[in-house]
């Protein structure tokens, strides 16, 4: 495979996700032999540039909250002060992961009622598991050596944490980020069942109107959302993990 | 003697009294869909045993607070674990007026904060307890026999959940069997694809990159639409290949459910193959070579056997979330416990959700601690034997 392959084709995914969002229009013929007895092809109950951008806005809020939390919960058990939870976190993490997210929405729904709260809530627990996780391993494998020095130059707590730490940290953090915005970006769409609005509301509609033009028309924005966002993020690793001065696989 | 707190055990307090003054502790509601009433613990329990589970709870906390023995906290937590599961069914039968069959009695959040915190002291003294995955295991069928012994007692009878259940017992099993039977056939079917496929990608590199890829993309697609995009083609297939509608193929239902759920099943299966095999020791392999082992010897005798805790923790990581997306599964017809869960969102019934949700997070939660425990004695009779 040529070397310049892999962007061309990220590219042309750009292209056509931006295309199909902004004028649906030109894709009805292609998308038209999936209907049946005339239905439309195109999801006409609201915009899918409007949706794509509420979808996008709710993961954005939920990672950023779960990475705010997560990291300051691995900052936290990482410290001599907090090393008694660090077990326990162990456990509450892998419990955590056991809970199906279409459980945590469902039952925050009573507790917040319908539409986005439910989504984010649910979208925070989950997107938190990973990104823990990662905060985690990266904070405990630090080099010995670095951590020795940087105690040797004299530096306080906290300017180790700031300056050697977390910059050390930043690549495996930056993964478990990665891995929980694609979750993210796949779970918010059933956010939908309760009232959310997300992408997740045209292949419900999809659904329920036997339309397979639109179950497709939306799993399919998600999806290729899903993998530009990765490719993305996971570029931004890359170079951050250079210039750390580490190899990355 | 200076008197010294555990820090886990402040937060556990803190929640714990919060919980068990503040917060209701049972809710109740003159039927199934109308908002509920709060009751704290001393309105929800006869006038007997509510001081007595109040006493119980502080007892708790405060032992929980200091730092005490770890055989006092596994105590504590057990028999506050224990006094709240029998006195949740006490208050339930003690709000329900006489005769009444509409009213509804539910755990609030008091309980349930209560729960979490004594669950959380339970799970602190477990963690440091370090236990065998034996030991575990038996912490998980200890835990399971109580609840059982309680749900057949029939002291949760009067708790709105069980009200839902009572009004639903057959299918209840009937979505369980199915729910099960989605998750681990499409489990099984995984790991009988996947585990040659991932063998052909370690042992093919050209292979590798390409077929990882494309597993990747599938888990990337909203497991709504994938369960959606697959009654298409299915329906084809039913349609016009002869003999595969009477297996049960049929476009909605089951069949795309299975389907779906077994490709995002694929990936853990194969990578974690992948990088099981790739993390067998070379000398290990150099010593069987050079023993004159085949190369069908080698896979069978040595990386297969080496490879097998990695290979566990994916077949792990597909069982627990297969339990969990099989609730989807509802929304095409496939059935299992995502029905109730639905439901009861489209009712506004929250017992309703709750009947399909707890199950769910129970089966997942059971799954997740017997396989972390087959996976460690693998791990260290692997260790153990090397050793």
């Amino acid at each position: 495979m040529k070397a310049w392959l892999p962007s061309l084709l990220r590219l042309l995914l750009v292209v056509l996700l931006v295309a199909f969002v902004t004028n649906p229009g030109w894709f009805q013929p292609l998308l038209k032999p999936l209907t049946e007895n005339g239905a439309p092809a195109i999801y006409n109950q609201g915009s899918l540039l409007t949706l794509t951008f509420l979808h996008l806005r709710t993961v954005l809020i939920a990672t950023v909250a779960a990475t705010i939390v997560a990291v300051a919960l691995a900052i936290l058990v990482t410290r001599p002060a907090g090393a008694e939870f660090l077990p326990l976190s162990r456990s509450l993490v892998n419990i955590g992961q056991t809970f199906p997210p279409v459980a945590v929405l469902a039952l925050a729904v009573p507790a917040v009622g319908f539409g986005e709260k439910p989504t984010l809530i649910a979208l925070f627990l989950y997107g938190l598991l990973p990104i823990f996780e990662n905060a985690l391993t990266g904070l405990t494998t630090l080099p010995a050596n670095v951590m020795e020095a940087a105690r040797g130059a004299g530096m306080t707590g906290w300017q180790r944490l700031l300056k050697v730490e977390l910059p050390l940290s930043a690549p495996i953090i930056l993964g478990g980020i990665r891995l929980s915005v694609v979750i993210s970006l796949a779970t918010a769409t059933i956010g939908s069942t309760v009232a959310a609005k997300t992408l997740g509301e045209v292949i419900i509609a999809g659904l329920l109107s036997n339309n397979l033009a639109f179950v497709l028309q939306g799993g399919l924005i998600v999806a290729a959302l899903a993998v530009l966002i990765y490719d993305g993020l996971s570029a931004i690793e890359r170079y951050t993990a250079r210039r750390m001065g580490q190899e990355t696989a | 003697m200076r008197i010294r707190f555990d820090k886990l055990g402040v937060v556990i307090a803190a929640i714990a009294a919060y919980a068990a003054f503040l917060a209701p502790f049972a809710t109740f509601r003159a039927n199934r869909i109308v908002p509920g009433e709060a009751r704290s613990i001393l309105e929800a329990l006869p006038a007997t045993t509510g001081p007595l589970l109040l006493a119980i709870v502080v007892a708790g906390a405060l032992i929980a607070l200091l730092k005490t023995p770890l055989v006092l906290r596994l105590a504590a937590s057990v028999v506050a674990l224990a006094a709240l599961a029998t006195l949740i069914g006490v208050a339930g039968s003690f709000l329900t007026p006489a005769g009444n069959t509409f009213a509804r009695i539910s755990p609030a959040s008091g309980f349930w904060l209560l729960i979490f915190a004594f669950t959380l002291l339970l799970a602190d003294v477990l963690t440091r307890l370090n236990l065998s995955p034996w030991a575990r295991v038996g912490v998980l069928v200890v835990a399971a026999l109580a609840i059982g012994l309680l749900l057949i007692s029939g002291q949760w009878n009067s708790l709105s959940i069980l009200k839902e259940y009572a009004n639903r017992a057959d299918s209840f099993w009937a979505e369980g069997s199915k729910h099960v039977t989605l998750a681990l056939g499409s489990l099984v079917a995984a790991v009988v694809v996947g585990l040659p496929l991932g063998i052909l990608c370690h042992r093919v590199e050209k292979l590798r990159a390409g077929a990882l890829n494309v597993l990747n993309i599938i888990q990337t697609i909203p497991s709504i639409a994938l369960f959606g995009l697959l009654i298409a083609p299915l329906g084809w297939v039913a349609a016009h290949v002869p003999g595969a509608a009477a297996l049960g193929i049929r476009g909605i239902g089951t069949a795309p459910a299975f389907v779906a759920l077994f490709l995002y099943s694929l990936l853990p299966v194969v990578a974690n193959t992948v990088v099981g095999l790739a993390g067998v020791p070379r000398a290990a392999n150099d010593a069987a070579r050079g023993m004159g082992m085949t190369d069908r010897q080698r896979l069978f005798g040595v990386e297969f056997p080496l490879a097998f805790p990695v290979i566990l923790t994916g077949i792990r990581i597909v069982l627990v979330q297969n339990i969990g997306l099989a609730t989807i599964a509802a929304l095409i017809g496939g059935g299992g416990f995502g029905v109730f869960v639905f439901q009861g969102v489209g009712q506004t019934a929250m017992d309703l959700v709750l009947l399909g949700a707890v199950p769910t997070v129970a089966l997942a939660f059971a799954a997740a601690i017997i396989l972390d425990a087959v996976i460690e004695m693998t791990a260290t009779k692997r260790r153990v034997e090397t050793a």
